[in-house]
């Protein structure tokens, strides 16, 4: 530390140096040791929590999945995610609270909700008619899932009230009684409902 | 339960933790920047680097290598970024370009996190662990430092050595980041974050779609992305994403770590300078300040006013279900009132008011409690003009921490407390002044205007959070918001230790029966209030034609 000249020159070495150093030792070895651990202590958390049947991936029991056009699987909320639900293109809407834009969607998802559930349009839950923050929002509210459990039931030719008894057992209430809020799993559930027999 | 007990319990619980964790982390922190003794590891990082760690520094050469460290950062950054695809463990993913790379490589080497690209498409896993989760690990270290330099001028007196860069920098990151990290991250991977290095699995859906399964090492860099006060989300959703943050659990996990030091500094500030009150004064400010935005943010956000909130129902675009209203607001207003910027629900669709507030928190300068060090040295600085404007009441020289107020003093607080609202005001007007800056506006009218406001204030405050609906990966906003951020950064850092040296070169002055108190309630008042009316003069007018219009229309 004695160079009389070029004080910020050597400064700027000893900067290049320490980050270099830091890349090793934060970057790489840090990042490296934690994905070991994860793969030997928690191998399915870590991966993704996936959920397989027969044998094969179906998905994530993180990340939602779209079921337009499918009457006889619960619907997930709407998705700003690419073409919906798609997790290489996470995103929200960013619409504002006023946006006209926002309006018309809303409204045009409400009337279509309610069309295809059969319930009147003003009790349409919240969560039916807007867009989640990642676009992959696995989960819907129990109320938006109650308002389901009919036209579901009947795509499937199954009593309503097994298919009540499934959403609530794939129900989370609040963790630890009250973080959060309370949420239905609509993959989880959809699965269930494909081993529940009917049709 | 009612959502109001749950919500109540829920930031119940959340207080209780950082109550728990402050004495012995804000008193850890005190030894871990008095203590004398190097650790072996770090004495084989000081010979591999070259530097002598028991050099004391004046405030200039404390300054040259702090700036030299960033500005090797930046640079290595910026090359690892354009030089990706050359490079292993890059899933695929392209070189990035020249005006993005730059804009990213400034945006994690000043703490800032604004991210105008998407986690997903962009980046490959070594660029994202390798480069930005080490700016996220040495940012927060640099931040930390230069609020112990601060501490320090206040401490030592006849003294222009105010300590050494390098020896608090990786103090900082090896003794107090890294081993949190790791404890957390063990939390988040076993609460279902993901942390492996797989390139992603296609998957049949059952609806009979395809869909790619995302991997990477998630844990790892979400957890200092929240301890480090950085933002910057391995995804594109930030923590909206259930591979960022699964539960309700991590959620309030996550607004726990990124106001744990902030927070606990307080304590180490006290223990410092031999006063614990002194510190307790600085905390029941940021607490006050936070509160009164986390209540009047969860209020707007369960009312939802806004024509497309009340037609939905409820103000749950751009928020998870597992979150809701109540846990996403106490997100917002934590992340914003840090230097953090993740985000667990999207600003732009809050309550006209509600995004105001959040705007208006970061426009503070972000004290409530603020970054890691950038926190505290906002506050301290605000002080010093508190103290100042008490002592023109009374007609007395000000005082603070047994150091005079002089001339020069004022003239680095002032110019520190104008830096930040210049870049954003000067900036936002250009923006506006442009037809092409103003075609990258999402959404109309003044929630338009909201839009690029936000961008500057958070890029200026080192924030990183976005209104996200402008398309800010254009050449205009990458070097605008790049430059705004390294101006935002390193010009109130470089004032923020000359007035360091200049505090520690005076004598300390005896305490009289005239000397103003600094640790009780009415300073504590006084303390809120100029940082609230500085920050509401400067930018009240703006707030009026951005969010306020859009709230009250």
């Amino acid at each position: 530390m004695t160079t009389p000249v070029l004080p910020a020159f050597r400064h700027g070495w000893a900067g290049l140096r320490m980050i270099l150093v830091m890349t090793v030792i934060l970057g790489l070895a840090y990042p490296l040791a934690m994905t070991g651990f994860a793969w030997i202590a928690f191998p399915g958390k870590a991966d993704g929590s996936l959920v397989s049947r027969d044998g094969s991936d179906v998905g994530s029991a993180l990340i939602g999945q779209s079921f337009t056009g499918r009457p006889d699987y619960f619907q997930g909320r709407p998705s700003a995610a690419g073409d919906g639900y798609d997790p290489l293109a996470s995103s929200a809407s960013n619409l504002g609270p006023t946006s006209p834009v926002l309006l018309a969607d809303v409204d045009q998802r409400r009337a279509a909700v309610a069309r295809l559930d059969g319930t009147p349009a003003t009790e349409v839950a919240p969560d039916a008619v807007t867009a989640s923050g990642s676009g992959l929002d696995p989960d819907i509210s129990p109320a938006y899932a109650a308002q389901q459990v009919d036209r579901v039931a009947a795509a499937r030719h199954l009593d309503p009230a097994v298919v009540r008894r499934l959403v609530e057992e794939n129900t989370d209430g609040r963790q630890l009684g009250f973080l959060g809020e309370p949420r239905v799993n609509v993959l989880m559930l959809n699965l269930a409902l494909d081993g529940a027999g009917g049709r | 339960m009612s959502d109001t007990t749950a919500g109540l319990l829920q930031v119940g619980l959340l207080l209780a933790a950082l109550a728990l964790c402050y004495r012995p982390l804000g008193g850890y922190m005190a030894r871990v920047f008095t203590s004398e003794r190097d650790l072996r590891v770090e004495k084989v990082i000081y010979r591999l680097v070259g530097v002598d760690s028991k050099a004391d520094q004046r405030w200039s050469a404390y300054a040259v290598s702090l700036l030299a460290f960033s500005f090797a950062s930046v640079v290595l950054l910026y090359a690892l970024l354009r030089l990706q695809e050359h490079l292993p463990l890059s899933i695929g993913m392209a070189g990035v370009d020249p005006a993005l790379a730059f804009n990213t490589a400034a945006s994690f080497v000043t703490n800032t996190n604004w991210q105008a690209y998407s986690g997903e498409t962009a980046m490959g896993h070594l660029a994202q662990m390798g480069g930005l989760a080490v700016q996220n690990f040495v940012s927060g270290a640099v931040g930390i430092a230069v609020a112990v330099a601060l501490i320090r001028g206040f401490t030592r007196s006849r003294t222009d050595r105010l300590g050494n860069f390098w020896v608090d920098l990786v103090r900082a990151c090896f003794r107090i980041l890294l081993p949190i990290a790791v404890v957390s991250t063990v939390v988040l991977i076993a609460s279902g974050v993901v942390q492996n290095l797989s390139g992603g699995t296609d998957i049949a859906t059952l609806a009979g779609g395809h869909q790619t399964i995302t991997g990477g090492p998630v844990a790892s860099q979400e957890v200092i992305k929240e301890l480090g006060t950085n933002g910057g989300g391995f995804y594109n959703a930030n923590s909206a994403h259930p591979f960022e943050n699964p539960t309700p659990f991590t959620n309030l996990f996550e607004i726990f770590l990124l106001l744990l030091i902030p927070v606990s500094l307080t304590r180490t500030f006290g223990l410092m300078v031999g006063d614990r009150k002194q510190g307790y004064a600085v905390l029941g400010v940021m607490a006050s300040i936070w509160a009164v935005l986390v209540v009047a943010v969860t209020t707007l956000e369960v009312r939802h006013p806004g024509v497309a909130l009340q037609a939905a129902g409820g103000a749950m675009e751009g928020k998870e279900t597992r979150f809701g209203e109540w846990a996403s607001s106490l997100f917002a207003v934590s992340t914003t009132g840090t230097s953090t910027g993740a985000v667990d629900s999207f600003h732009s669709s809050y309550t006209g008011v509600g995004g105001g507030l959040l705007i208006f928190n970061m426009g503070l300068g972000e004290i409530a409690p603020g970054g890691v060090g950038t926190g505290l040295y906002g506050m301290l600085v605000l002080a010093i003009l508190t103290v100042f404007v008490a002592g023109l009441m009374v007609g007395r020289t000000p005082e603070y921490l047994r150091k005079k107020i002089t001339a020069r003093e004022m003239k680095l607080v002032s110019l520190n407390i104008l830096t930040m609202p210049l870049l954003v005001l000067i900036g936002t007007g250009i923006a506006m002044s442009f037809a092409a800056p103003r075609a990258s506006m999402l959404n109309a009218g003044p929630h338009g205007l909201s839009e690029v406001l936000y961008a500057f204030v958070s890029a200026s405050n080192n924030n990183g959070s976005a209104f996200a609906g402008l398309s800010a990966n254009t050449d205009f906003y990458n070097i605008a918001l790049g430059l705004c951020m390294l101006a935002g950064r390193f010009v109130p850092i470089v004032l923020v230790l000359a007035l360091a040296g200049s505090l520690a070169r005076q004598a300390e002055v005896p305490r009289t029966g005239g000397t103003l108190p600094t640790h009780g309630p009415l300073f504590a008042g006084m303390l809120g209030g100029v940082a609230v009316i500085v920050a509401g003069l400067t930018f009240f007018p703006v707030l009026a034609l951005g969010p306020l219009a859009e709230g009250l229309a």
